[in-house]
């Protein structure tokens, strides 16, 4: 086991470093100068010169590269040439209201696409198989933006539930914050439990053929006993990867939505940074979505291998 | 055959003929502004409506459908000139240190989010039908090398690989005669799914504005320019999206049922 998590720590590591290296890179081909933007067409050469320095652009690229690096090992992920903060605390912000609708929405697919999937399985090939396949093909084909865009033009144009966008914050209380989200987290949530669903299904069917499942129908259990207690846990595995995949897409994958309801989270600061040009704060923010990406994919694949012995073995 | 693979085949074929047809045909020009006839519901004249520059949505649809389809068919052609090659020869070199480096960094590629990524390279690069393709293609490549060294390592196991090596032929020329024929249906149908994952990919992007710009029409754009007036013309928003929706659609019945077509014995539904 310690050897298993050893090699993927260091996997994990490199990984990182390469991503880092990768997105410093393409954030350096950018077009444009960050102090020139600022100033405008009409500044004096000194000026320039003194606000380069001021945002440590003067220096090598090796060096900047190892400033940003280093500074964000110990928490310092550079100031923002625009706002003259802390991209830190910008991304604290935006983080209220990007982490807690990934989860919402995450909550909200799990509840769907689970009892959906052992539904489908259990009756496989019937109406209800067929139907929630049907639905999880029709699902997986909906872009979740237009998707958000029927959700407003129904829930929040005609019936009038909820607002169209826009994020009250939190200090509305839980409620008001958690409804200002339930159109984002619903147009989020439905195309992942199509995809959730049809990997429950898949992987459940798959256990269900398995011979430990004959046998706990041979020492008498019946089909329903022998699917809550043998079948699920063991399809649960399959299924936790893709959850934890999806996790990490949903914290990057809302940048879409984001804009769609005018919502302040991390993909919108996004957006307003590379069209400000503020790109200490892109670089950042985009290294942050990477790590946490790559952070839930080792964590997913430690649980993994702690359920699954065979795989901490093979490795 | 099952009705699956003919209905996605149907739909697949007819999004293409009427990009086909575009090219020679459409009901009204696609860039025509006919501002007194704006925000039409779908009517005889104008079948699926008009946009508020009262141009006509179904040509619009029609001339967009080459985008999307250029777009898509372009970043899946990287995905499978690029990544091919690479998966075959982590297949043919198993367990060197070349099969891990390439391995490692398609793992690395998976890791990044996709569409952060690309919406970062559009917005560096400047927006636009080409740089939109690089953006969606780059994700495709360890995809499709991913797929041809699962698929080729157990081709690597055959008798007649065994007879071609007894042959004098070498690594290479085993890949490429051998060892690519015996894949090819595999890579069609993780093909038509990229191609899919492709269509939403340009229609994500252009709705943010990094995709093709105007005047070249494109779906994504449709629905953006759609937003602010869903209230007032809904089929604005409706008909580039059902659009979407159905060609998508088209395409992953045509990617499950070529997969079952190509492998009855191994009915098992794409998750």
């Amino acid at each position: 086991m310690l050897r298993y998590v050893l090699k993927r720590l260091i996997s994990l590591i490199l990984s990182l470093a390469v991503a880092s290296v990768v997105i410093f890179a393409i954030i350096e081909v950018a077009p444009g100068d960050p102090a020139s933007f600022m100033l405008g067409v009409n500044a004096r050469e000194d000026t320039l010169l003194a606000l380069r320095s001021e945002l440590g652009l003067d220096v090598s690229k090796w060096q900047r590269y190892l400033d940003w690096v280093g500074g964000m090992l110990v928490g310092d992920f550079g100031t923002s040439y625009q706002y003259r903060t802390p991209v830190s605390e910008m991304v604290a912000d935006r983080l209220w209201v990007s982490l807690p609708l990934a989860l919402y929405a995450l909550a909200l697919s799990t509840a769907i696409a689970i009892p959906a999937g052992i539904f489908a399985a259990a009756r496989r090939g019937g109406a209800g198989d067929i139907t929630v396949m049907g639905a999880t093909q029709l699902g997986v084909a909906i872009p979740n933006f237009w998707f958000a865009m029927m959700l407003v033009l129904v829930f929040a144009i005609n019936l009038r539930w909820f607002s169209a966008g826009g994020f009250v914050g939190w200090d509305e209380g839980l409620f008001a914050g958690l409804k200002s989200l339930t159109l984002p987290a619903v147009a989020l949530a439905l195309p992942q439990a199509a995809i959730l669903a049809r990997v429950m299904r898949s992987a459940l069917l798959d256990v269900l053929g398995e011979d430990f499942m004959r046998t706990a129908r041979a020492k008498g259990l019946t089909a329903r006993q022998a699917l809550w207690r043998h079948g699920l846990r063991n399809a649960l595995i399959p299924v936790l990867t893709i959850l934890g995949l999806q996790f990490a897409f949903l914290i990057a994958g809302g940048i879409i939505i984001e804009q769609v309801f005018y919502l302040p989270g991390l993909g919108r600061l996004i957006f307003q940074s590379i069209s400000a040009r503020d790109l200490i704060v892109v670089e950042s923010v985009v290294m942050l979505l990477v790590f946490a990406v790559i952070m839930v994919n080792f964590l997913v694949d430690l649980t993994y291998a702690f359920v699954d012995p065979r795989l901490r073995l093979r490795t | 055959m099952t009705r699956a693979l003919i209905l996605g085949a149907c739909l697949s074929i007819l999004v293409l003929l009427a990009a086909a047809l575009s090219f020679v045909w459409t009901p009204f020009d696609h860039t025509s502004l006919d501002i007194p006839n704006k925000l039409q519901s779908p009517n005889l004249t104008n079948w699926l409506g008009t946009d508020h520059f009262g141009r006509d949505i179904l040509s619009m649809l029609m001339v967009g459908a080459r985008t999307s389809i250029a777009v898509a068919l372009v970043a899946v052609g990287i995905g499978i000139v690029l990544g091919v090659p690479l998966g075959l020869w982590a297949a043919a070199r198993k367990g060197s240190w070349l099969d891990e480096v390439i391995m490692r960094g398609n793992d690395l590629i998976f890791a990044f989010p996709s569409l952060v990524i690309a919406i970062l390279i559009t917005a560096i690069l400047g927006a636009g039908a080409v740089n939109a393709i690089i953006a969606i293609g780059i994700f495709n490549i360890p995809v499709f090398a991913r797929v041809a060294r699962g698929a080729a390592l157990p081709v690597w196991e055959r008798e007649f690989i065994l007879a071609a090596r007894v042959a004098g032929k070498n690594g290479l020329r085993i890949s490429v005669e051998h060892i690519l024929p015996n894949i090819a249906n595999l890579l069609i149908v993780q093909g038509t799914i990229q191609f899919s994952l492709g269509i939403l990919a340009e229609a994500g992007l252009s709705y943010v504005g990094l995709g093709a710009q105007p005047p070249i029409p494109s779906w994504g754009r449709m629905l953006a320019d759609a937003q602010t007036l869903v209230a007032l013309a809904p089929h604005m928003a409706l008909m580039p999206g059902i659009t979407i929706i159905l060609t998508v659609l088209g395409l992953n019945l045509l990617g499950d049922g070529l997969r079952d077509y190509f492998d009855p014995k191994l009915r098992v539904s794409r998750v």
